[in-house]
């Protein structure tokens, strides 16, 4: 974790403020959530606790604090209260493995008489030159704590929600992991900064021995891996348990699922779990596709870096490091609300449409996207400089 | 290992914040009242008709097979597709495409039999 007491308690709060922004993240987005079904249906939504209703978020919790703690008579005590808590796991550790901007170069300095540094700062929990892997692998633990949910309320609802939920999350993650093989192909790392450097500046390509340059548009992902984005997006969808793929928690059919017997701030932690899917899937698709913190032409590091030359080295990368955060955030946001947005728009899906559209459609079309992946780049880099 | 570190650190971090705020708000919240209808399995108000674990049908058993094995097909194009481009820019990109599209047909065979022997028919 570092090499000296500074370095290690840096890189420890670094974690626990990414692990803090998720949670806090959650009643934000409660509120968007509301207020932005309220907006899309046409109705008023939460608007009287507070100014916009957002003193709710506040009433809210204490409501969740206060709630009469209660476990069903034939549930297992045990399981039933380690589900919410393994529910919040994936979602930390698969965000904190996701950088969020620039590293941060620190100069060495004097404190407490000793000299320090100089450091490197990554803006993210831990960095292992592996991340799509280790994300990947985590986030299919989430698979765990509904299955946990669901066996230890003990109760029909609750079992057939949670097999619902992991079965439709394990067929989906065979689509994701093939969209994301064609990702691979293209930038040839593992390593979501690398892939973010690799989506800098205009839209080039070596074909054929040529170099192809567009320059007003930016170098994304997206440009390359259309078919590839959609299918990832819609995969990532239903790991999240999001409409139109929340079939696990139906009401129509299941009460509510896996968290049927759950109330007050255990109901609250799967929330945070949920959440922190949604915003670890927003990610993946901004570093993915949407080239993570540079915005081309106008907000890269060295045009950023460039409005702080009057500062200290320190403060001039710390400065940079936030600006681009702020850029990267800002696409993230917008592909919350698209979560939000799907989720009030679109109807809920049969489960047998659900099993046939994540087997016998996405499956096969992000096998064809990975086999056309394959041939086009044989094609335009065999002789080619790229 | 010692690069996982700070993933078992977080881990442990997050399993101790959840259990103080589960303790946190078993202390302060409304102590519960037990009785024979709140006990219950909710199951809409009508008593229930089953005891025990409930009974899981067989099909979530076979999905869950298919999809180990489907996902070590894919798990095998991840190295696959990270050593693409060097083997292209050494001149072996056709030998190492055939090599996998070979291996793909084999996958392929296998999603198209599941299908006819309707592995994947829901009812």
């Amino acid at each position: 974790m570092g090499t000296d007491a500074f370095e290690i308690t840096v890189n420890f709060v670094k974690m626990v403020l990414i692990f803090l922004m998720m949670v806090q993240i959650v009643p934000l987005l409660v509120w968007v959530e509301r207020r932005g079904s309220a907006y899309i249906q046409n109705r008023f939504g939460p608007n009287r606790v507070g100014p916009l209703g957002l003193m709710q978020l506040l009433a809210d919790a204490v409501k969740f604090l206060t709630k009469e703690e209660f476990v069903p008579g034939r549930g297992y005590p045990f399981i039933y209260y380690a589900a919410p808590v393994v529910a919040m796991i994936p979602a930390t550790l698969a965000l904190n493995a996701l950088p969020l901007s620039i590293p941060i170069h620190v100069e060495a300095f004097q404190m407490m008489g000793s000299s320090w540094g100089p450091y490197i700062f990554k803006f993210q929990g831990y960095d292992f030159g592996i991340g799509i892997v280790f994300v990947l692998g985590v986030s299919s633990l989430a698979a765990y704590a509904l299955l946990l949910a669901g066996y230890g309320s003990n109760n029909k609802y609750s079992m057939y929600g949670a097999l619902r939920a992991s079965a439709q999350t394990i067929s989906y993650e065979l689509a994701m992991g093939l969209s994301i093989v064609g990702v691979i192909l293209l930038f040839n790392t593992f390593s979501f900064s690398e892939i973010i450097t690799q989506q800098a500046g205009p839209l080039s390509f070596g074909f054929m021995g040529r170099n192809v340059e567009i320059g007003w548009l930016p170098n994304w992902g997206i440009f390359y891996q259309p078919l590839g984005a959609l299918i990832l997006f819609a995969a990532l969808f239903a790991e999240a348990n999001r409409l139109p793929f929340d079939l696990p928690e139906a009401e129509g059919e299941l009460v509510a699922g896996y968290h049927t017997e759950y109330s007050g701030f255990k109901f609250n932690m799967f929330f945070i779990g949920e959440y922190g899917h949604m915003l670890v899937a927003s990610i993946l698709m901004v570093i993915f596709f949407f080239g993570g913190y540079t915005l081309y032409p106008w907000l890269t590091p060295e045009t950023v870096a460039a409005w702080f030359t009057g500062f200290s080295p320190t403060q001039a990368s710390l400065l940079t490091a936030l600006v681009l955060h702020v850029v990267m955030m800002t696409k993230v946001v917008f592909f919350l609300w698209i979560f939000i947005w799907v989720r009030w728009t679109l109807p809920r899906l049969r489960y047998d449409q659900l099993m046939d559209l994540g087997w016998r459609t996405m499956l096969p079309w992000a096998l064809f996207n990975t086999v056309a992946t394959a041939i086009i780049v044989l094609i335009a880099r065999t002789g080619g400089v790229n | 290992m010692s690069q996982l570190l700070p993933v078992f650190a977080l881990a442990l971090f997050v399993i101790v914040f959840g259990c103080v705020l589960l303790a946190f708000a078993n202390l302060i919240s409304a102590k519960a009242k037990p009785n024979t209808v709140k006990d219950e399995s909710y199951e809409c108000g009508l008593p229930s008709e089953t005891s025990g674990p409930t009974k899981v049908p067989i099909k979530f058993y076979l999905t869950a097979i298919l999809f180990i094995l489907f996902d070590i097909e894919i798990i095998f194009m991840y190295p696959w597709a990270l050593t693409y481009g060097d083997f292209i820019s050494h001149g072996h990109g056709l030998y190492v495409f055939l090599a996998m599209a070979f291996f793909l047909l084999v996958f392929i065979f296998g999603l198209f039999w599941e299908v006819k022997a309707k592995a994947l028919d829901w009812e």
